[in-house]
């Protein structure tokens, strides 16, 4: 049964519980609610949840966890020579996992039997035209091997579903039946739903530390999986990228590294004095009128999606650079793409970023530490100086480590404006590239995570995902630590 | 304080050095600084503003030509001997008929209409106007004839996509220069181009199709519309809203009302300031290792774009609901607890209801987020992949392989021919539309239900 199916019938047998359970308890309290020890419609949700959570949990573990067992178990089961030399389980089994997908589609589109599906022999069948005939593209022909490794997987998946199915509305139907039982009058409806509900959201606020494990672990296991095939002191002094998918590569992370910095600092060199001198301004001397109209328009900037700076770099900023600092000009720049035109574009999106938070950590420092300043007789430029400056300058620290962290995180611009060509050069009007440029290049195309030209992308992801951790990390902590503490 | 203070004796009266009136070099330096500096200032926000001008003219000089469209009007003889040679009209016999029986019968069409304005032109062959027609004008016959077979035998008037050298040629994109190294046009076909535009056959309108249209392939930008694209951004849109919403409306209540403080807690809050911060790229990375390696979900699908981005805009849902719960005062939820209400009644009751204006603003300001992300959609193989047909249905829609916008628009601007650059621009025109209407609802809601307490 297909799971939307299933989940609708959960869905309909929780409605139905609802509705049973509330005449229940109104029944078990002789129709009168003040009989009740909660509101009717709680007995109905104490009904209602006793169906849905177990059931639609079972749901989710079983779709997460039957494929990984499943694969287990048939890739125990191929014989050794179907793995030869030049290939890897990895492969095989993705082989194995196709296959069985065409024969899913042959059946449903009719071609075949499900007799057909699970007896047919490629020795006496040309299965690969067969299943090309329903739009399935095989690579290569099916070896005896793997067809009946993929017979055995749909076998297995059948069965699984079967049992999932089964285990499902055994549950949701136990649950139904647990919960009517338990329903009477005396029956503390409202306190079991409250607390079921209240782990509900628990689960959901616990969501954010899954995906943090989910990165953490994507990360780690492939990145292990990288050092197995290619060793870790190459990969982090190496001072070429070069990688090809034939074999052979050289997988150094400094050039791009470089790059991403290099990239970066010039992106900080235009936002941190454009930024910092717009909040200086908007927050000191900027009448309302004004500031209510810059602020908005300068967030704005923030607002446009990366892509369109991508773009603005690529198509506009790239060949104005070209044109000044290019063959016809002073011959410094040999096409479009450059650190200098993913920086400067860089800096014009970050530009908002370090004002408008600069503008808040300004905005925090007293009054009466400014009215302190120029009873002395500063002006206002020596009080910003000399006074409010200094008092901001942790959250300012902060709010430019937090750019940098994004700088370094930045993925479009990069790609679009930078270039592709690795190299450790100090002209920033060279192509140079970034970390994640390659983790882009590296895993679009073809996804076949088994050779370490497609892990690299995980090393490289778990690297910046350091970096950038670091990065907010410290920035918190200088918040935190050298924030000064006002009345 | 005394009189004596405040008068000045005389005796210790400052020598004056100067009168009041006129600044001492000091003073005049101070100023100058004082000047420079709110100068700096000026400057600075001048430059961003500036920025911000240059990148919308950009976006807009750019991209509005990829609105307008060159069409060739032509009366097209459908010609029997070729459509339908057993003369019977069978639907079956004229399916059979590729597009390549109905190319010469539309270049002989624009021939024959070049020769009875009289343009003096050196092509004296039907085929040489090729080079003026789009690839997919034969297309567009064949569909009308199939749909009505009793075409057949008639003289039809069709508009026609002009090729894409041709419309660039007349949005000025393409000119004479270009056209001597380019193989699929040449000069002369530019002078016919240019009489023909004075005659009013080639003439530019209203491109409908690039905001409804298909992705075409490389060598037919002027086919090429962002329709599809669009309808995978909203199906994305749809799981990224119906589960981003609902868990991040759940763990705020969580954290904000009912979390005490222990060590799970300062985890959870720990792990949600600092997946803001996490780049988009990363979260890409957990999608293709999670969804697509573990999990084997389809590649290219709309569903797991959806989920990808749910988990990157989650944190700032979960930030700007817990802003909106915590605005509401404490007196609302201890008047609740007073007259008999639970915690969860008191939560579910009053204070929700009261922070949903703030709530729904930060989920669309989310939702706007998530809509313009791409980095993530490049790992889960958004791109690269040729949005050229409309998902089947409403399952479809989720599952089927799609692109999303900003994803045909970066694969658009990695496409060779510049003719492609334009649809780009045009495309992001489209997409800031579309923040653009889902800021404003933002602020019209805030504006209209933001209370002050």
């Amino acid at each position: 049964m297909p799971v939307f199916w299933l989940a609708l019938i959960v869905l309909a047998l929780a409605a139905a519980g609802f509705l049973a359970g509330r005449v229940r308890a109104l029944s078990s309290g002789g129709g009168n609610i003040r009989n009740l020890h909660s509101l009717p419609a709680y007995y109905g949700w104490h009904v209602a949840l006793m169906v849905l959570v177990p059931s639609f949990l079972i749901l989710i573990v079983w779709l997460l966890v039957q494929p990984v067992l499943v694969n287990n178990a048939v890739s125990g089961l191929l014989p050794d020579r179907a793995v030869s030399e030049d290939t890897t389980l990895g492969l095989v089994m993705s082989d194995v996992r196709r296959v069985a997908d065409g024969l899913d589609a042959a059946v449903s589109a009719g071609a075949m039997t499900p007799d057909e599906a699970q007896s047919i022999r490629s020795e006496f069948t040309n299965v690969r035209d067969k299943l090309g005939s329903v739009g399935v593209a095989l690579g290569s022909d099916v070896s005896p091997e793997i067809l009946s490794a993929a017979q055995k997987y749909r076998g297995m998946t059948a069965t699984g579903r079967f049992w999932m199915t089964v285990v499902v509305l055994a549950a949701a139907v136990g649950g139904f039946a647990f919960a009517l039982r338990r329903t009477s009058a005396g029956f503390r409806a409202r306190n079991v739903v409250e607390s079921g509900i209240r782990a509900l959201l628990l689960g959901a606020a616990s969501i954010a530390v899954l995906t943090t494990i989910g990165i953490v672990l994507s990360l780690v296991f492939n990145t292990i999986e990288f050092f197995r095939l290619y060793p870790a002191a190459d990969f982090f002094f190496g001072l070429t990228w070069a990688p090809s998918f034939g074999g052979g590569s050289q997988l150094g992370i400094l050039p791009l590294l470089w790059g991403t910095f290099y990239i970066s600092f010039i992106a900080l060199a235009v936002a941190v004095p454009i930024g910092l001198f717009a909040a200086i301004y908007l927050s000191e001397y900027a009448g309302p009128k004004v500031r209510a109209m810059a602020k908005p328009l300068l967030e704005v900037l923030a607002g446009i999606p990366t892509i369109v700076y991508g773009l603005f770099a690529l198509l506009t900023v790239g060949p104005l650079l070209l044109g000044i600092f290019g063959g016809q000009g002073l011959g410094w720049m040999q096409a479009g793409t450059a650190v200098m035109t993913a920086g400067i574009v860089m800096g014009i999106m970050l530009i908002p970023f370090v004002s408008s938070l600069s503008d808040d950590i300004i905005n925090a420092v007293p009054q009466s530490m400014r009215d302190g300043s120029y009873g002395l007789g500063a002006t206002k430029s020596e009080t910003i100086r000399q006074v409010v400056i200094p008092a901001a300058l942790p959250g300012i620290v902060g709010a430019v480590l937090l750019a940098a962290s994004r700088a370094i995180g930045e993925t479009m611009i990069v790609v679009l404006g930078a270039g592709a060509a690795a190299r450790l050069s100090m002209n920033p009007f060279d192509a140079m590239t970034t970390v994640t440029a390659k983790i882009v290049s590296q895993l679009t195309g073809d996804a076949d995570f088994a050779s370490p030209e497609a892990l690299v992308a995980f090393a490289l992801g778990m690297t910046l995902f350091i970096v950038t951790l670091g990065l907010n990390v410290l920035a918190l902590y200088i918040v935190r630590k050298y924030r000064e503490q006002y009345e | 304080m005394t009189d004596a203070t405040s008068t000045p004796g005389p005796m210790d009266a400052p020598a004056v050095k100067g009168s009041l009136h006129v600044q001492d070099a000091r003073t005049r330096k101070r100023n100058a600084a004082e000047a420079r500096f709110k100068f700096y200032g000026l400057s600075a926000v001048a430059i961003g503003l500036v920025f911000l001008v240059v990148l919308l003219t950009a976006i807009i000089g750019n991209g509005v030509g990829a609105f307008q469209q060159s069409f060739i009007a032509a009366q097209v003889y459908l010609d029997p001997a070729r459509l339908d040679k057993a003369g019977d009209r069978n639907i079956e016999d004229i399916k059979k008929v590729s597009t390549f029986g109905y190319t010469p019968l539309i270049q002989q069409a624009v021939f024959d209409k070049v020769t009875e304005l009289g343009i003096d032109t050196p092509f004296d062959d039907a085929k040489d106007m090729k080079a003026l027609i789009s690839a997919s004008a034969a297309a567009i016959v064949r569909d009308e004839v199939i749909a009505n077979p009793d075409l057949i035998g008639q003289t039809v008037e069709f508009r026609l996509l002009a090729a894409s050298r041709v419309d660039g040629y007349l949005k000025g994109r393409v000119s004479r220069d270009s056209v001597a190294r380019d193989k699929n046009i040449d000069a002369e076909h530019l002078d016919l181009v240019d009489a023909l535009r004075d005659e009013g056959i080639i003439a530019k309108g209203f491109n409908a199709s690039f905001i409804t249209g298909a992705d075409a392939s490389e060598s037919r930008p002027e086919q090429a519309g962002l329709g599809v694209s669009i309808l995978g951004s909203f199906f994305m849109m749809l799981v990224v809203l119906g589960l981003s919403l609902p868990v991040g409306v759940a763990a705020s209540i969580y954290l904000e009302e009912f979390a005490s403080k222990n060590r799970l807690t300062d985890i959870i809050e720990v792990n949600i300031s600092n997946l803001a911060a996490v780049p988009s790229i990363v979260f890409g990375i957990l999608g293709l290792a999670v969804f697509i390696q573990f999990m084997h979900l389809p590649q290219s699908a709309p569903l797991v774009g959806g989920l990808v981005l749910t988990l990157m805009t989650l944190p700032t849902i979960i930030i700007s609901t817990r802003a909106s719960l915590k605005a509401v005062p404490p007196s609302i939820r201890d008047a609740a607890l007073g007259v008999g209400a639970s915690k969860m009644q008191s939560v579910f009751h009053h204070v929700l209801p009261l922070a949903m204006p703030g709530i729904l603003t930060g989920t669309i300001i989310g939702l706007a987020q998530a809509l313009g992300e791409t980095a993530p959609l490049l790992l889960i193989g958004m791109v690269g992949y040729i949005a050229t047909n409309y998902p089947e249905g409403l399952a479809g829609g989720f599952i089927d392989p799609n692109s999303a916008m900003p994803a045909q628009i970066y694969e658009w601007a990695k496409r060779a021919d510049p003719a492609y650059y334009e649809r780009a621009w045009g495309g992001i025109i489209i997409l800031l539309v579309f923040l653009m209407t889902m800021n404003i609802i933002a602020i019209l809601l805030r504006r209209r239900f933001e209370r002050r307490w």
